[in-house]
């Protein structure tokens, strides 16, 4: 059975759920009780399962994050709300030394089941200090598991896969996609952590993305489709474990790469995809790698600044053409 | 005072398990068999000792970088410690810790953290669960005055005090933060005047006197859950070592030490028994005997234990990892 909803309330939904089928699931977060969420995601949850469930925070990340570390230690299944990915900053401590050394430290007696989500990225002019896309940077961090849902479909089912995993998750939600609407089915079984998921099939060129660039992604495939070029488009879904096996795949059979990444370049996921791609399957491409992400600036305020720092449809497609040229 | 000779036998007993462990870790470690860095606990035994007499085997302990004190009070193997200080997967964190990462399940011993601060908001998020799950336990952090000026300090005992939890909060004030002096780092000296402020019972104890710990920490806990709320304990105290096996000690002044020595908690004790003709019953030289001997059986242990194999490495990243 399957319904269309907002990215929202797929959140909202899998929160709902998970809290009525597990009494050691909570909600911990600033402003996620009265207020709804600052992207109203936990709207009403408040008023369903009161205030002891649904844990309104003070302006403390380090505190509340590694209160949510020692409840998961402690036999819950805590979810924190991070507003920003640049306020998870402040929680860098409990999230890198504690959280993600915990099991191996203990010699694999303390695991983590710890979920934290936080929204990531740009495009509401929210300046230099709300917009960054820094999930790329948070994969380098051995011991966490980075999953960045683009589909309303995904919002849903990686709330559910977080929740079941016995170690630290932390789910980026881009914040532009917490309004898109797209089909919801309850029923069908999610694709597990770690798996990419082939959103279209082509022959000449592997566009390697996730969150909301899949968008632009799929935008740019259909305008070089109509020139001629067929693209597959590649969701990554997760950045940490990542799925060598479906890019090296799809490199075999395109021989040329594109990845479309909100992150910046330098020291960045993309530059990691293209490591990989090196060391598994050089000899497969038959031009060189190339790469749309943000400008490496502190995100402007102003709306046509913004914009033009932003991967674009635009900038796909022309870094497509680029590909198909080198021969 | 009444003083129950056997409670002081144990109380002496443990101070003095965890006076020679550390002085034979100092030799271990000038002999290279320990490495990495090495805090020894001489000079705080009482501490450890008389809060974790306090402790029931529910209570949760998360503790500090120089917690091999804690460690021992609390009950973990000597020779798991040492096996663990020496590397080998026999020590209670499987060689993958080190001295300043002791833990162990069993006994509900969650580190051996070495962020300074860093275990506060652990402490809360523990503390929570077990208010949600209506358990009957206390959460126990130790952590030193240092700790007292890292931002985790103070959203900590905000959060513990607004959510009413049940823990104690356990300042070990051995007047510096490695080489800081008090007085070089804190506007308010005094500890529990600072913790206060966040609405939260707090007291100064002698930590040096084993008994006062022991009977402070008592009844802090009976006031943790008569009355749902946290209470901070400053005790203070003195390290009688350097910060580390790498500190020259430039940063304070002999006669100071010298001055603290007087006050150790293992003379503090006897000197008290002395006061009150029970001095005799104490039978130092056979506890001394015995400390020796497992000291010693816990070196061995550890020396002969198995280091674990390359291959395991990567091994506990994930939990995917752990054998169930």
């Amino acid at each position: 059975m399957s319904e269309i909803i907002t990215y929202r309330e797929a959140i909202r939904a899998a929160i709902r759920e998970a809290m009525q089928s597990d009494e050691r699931v909570f909600l911990m977060g600033e402003d996620v009780g009265k207020y709804g969420g600052s992207y109203a995601v936990s709207m009403g949850l408040l008023e369903e399962f009161g205030s002891e469930r649904i844990i309104d925070t003070p302006l403390s990340e380090s505190g509340f994050t590694g209160a949510g570390i020692g409840a998961a230690l402690n036999g819950m299944r805590p979810i924190v709300e991070i507003m920003t990915v640049n306020f998870s900053f402040l929680a860098l401590d409990q999230i890198i030394n504690n959280a993600a050394t915990m099991l191996y430290m203990s010699g694999g007696q303390f695991n983590v089941p710890l979920v934290i989500r936080m929204a990531t990225g740009g495009g509401n002019q929210l300046g230099a200090q709300h917009s960054h896309s820094l999930e790329g940077w948070y994969a380098h961090i051995t011991g966490l598991k980075i999953l960045t849902p683009a589909t309303v479909q995904d919002a849903y089912d990686m709330l559910h896969l977080a929740l079941k995993d016995p170690d630290p998750v932390l789910i980026f939600e881009h914040a532009l996609l917490y309004n898109s609407k797209g089909e919801l089915d309850t029923q069908v079984a999610p694709i597990p952590i770690g798996k990419a998921f082939v959103y279209r099939q082509g022959k000449d060129i592997s566009i390697i993305t996730y969150g909301i660039s899949l968008f632009k992604s799929l935008e740019a495939a259909d305008i070089l489709s109509k020139e001629g070029i067929e693209a597959e488009v590649i969701d990554l879904r997760s950045l940490r474990p990542m799925d060598n096996e479906t890019i090296m795949s799809s490199v075999r059979k395109t021989n040329r790469v594109l990845i479309v990444d909100e992150g910046w370049k330098s020291g960045s996921i993309s530059a990691e995809i293209m490591a990989r791609i090196n060391e598994q399957a050089f000899y497969e491409l038959d031009a060189p790698m190339q790469r749309v992400c943000s400008v490496e600036v502190p995100f402007p305020y102003a709306h046509h600044l913004e914009q033009a720092a932003l991967p674009q449809v635009e900038k796909i497609v022309a870094a497509g053409h680029k590909l198909m040229e080198e021969l | 005072m009444q003083i129950d000779i056997n409670q002081a036998r144990s109380y002496y007993h443990q101070m003095l398990l965890i006076r020679r462990f550390e002085e034979k870790c100092m030799e271990l470690y000038s002999h290279e068999f320990i490495r990495g860095f090495l805090h020894l606990y001489i000079g705080q035994e009482a501490i450890a000792v008389g809060v974790m007499d306090a402790a029931s085997a529910e209570d949760a302990i998360i503790a500090t970088y120089r917690e091999h004190g804690h460690a021992l009070a609390r009950g973990i193997e000597p020779k798991a410690i040492m096996a663990e200080l020496l590397g080998k997967v026999e020590g209670c964190s499987r060689g993958r810790g080190g001295s300043m990462h002791l833990f162990d399940a069993k006994t509900r011993f969650y580190g051996g953290l070495a962020i300074v601060a860093g275990g506060l908001p652990l402490a809360v998020g523990m503390a929570l669960a077990d208010k949600m799950m209506k358990r009957d336990r206390v959460t126990i952090c130790f952590f030193g005055e240092g700790a007292v000026a890292e931002g985790e300090f103070h959203e900590s005992l905000n959060l513990a005090a607004l959510w009413k939890l049940p823990i104690l909060f356990v300042c070990e004030n051995n007047l510096y933060a490695m080489g800081t002096a008090l007085e070089r780092s804190e506007s308010e000296q005094n500890i529990a005047t600072k913790a206060s402020a966040y609405n939260i019972t707090a007291t100064q104890v002698d930590g040096m006197d084993v008994f006062a710990v022991a009977k402070s920490a008592k009844d802090a806990i009976v006031q943790i859950k008569e009355n749902s709320a946290p209470v901070f304990i400053e005790y203070l105290t003195y390290r009688f070592r350097a910060h580390s096996m790498f500190d020259a000690e430039l940063y304070r002044d002999k006669t100071e030490v010298e001055k603290w020595k007087q006050k150790d908690p293992l003379a503090v004790l006897k000197n008290k028994l002395e006061s009150t003709d029970l001095g005799s019953q104490l039978g130092e030289d056979e506890l001394e005997q015995e400390v020796v001997s497992v000291v010693e059986e816990a070196v061995e242990f550890a020396k002969n234990g198995t280091l674990e194999s390359i291959a395991d490495l990567e091994k506990f990243v994930y939990s995917a990892e752990v054998q169930q």
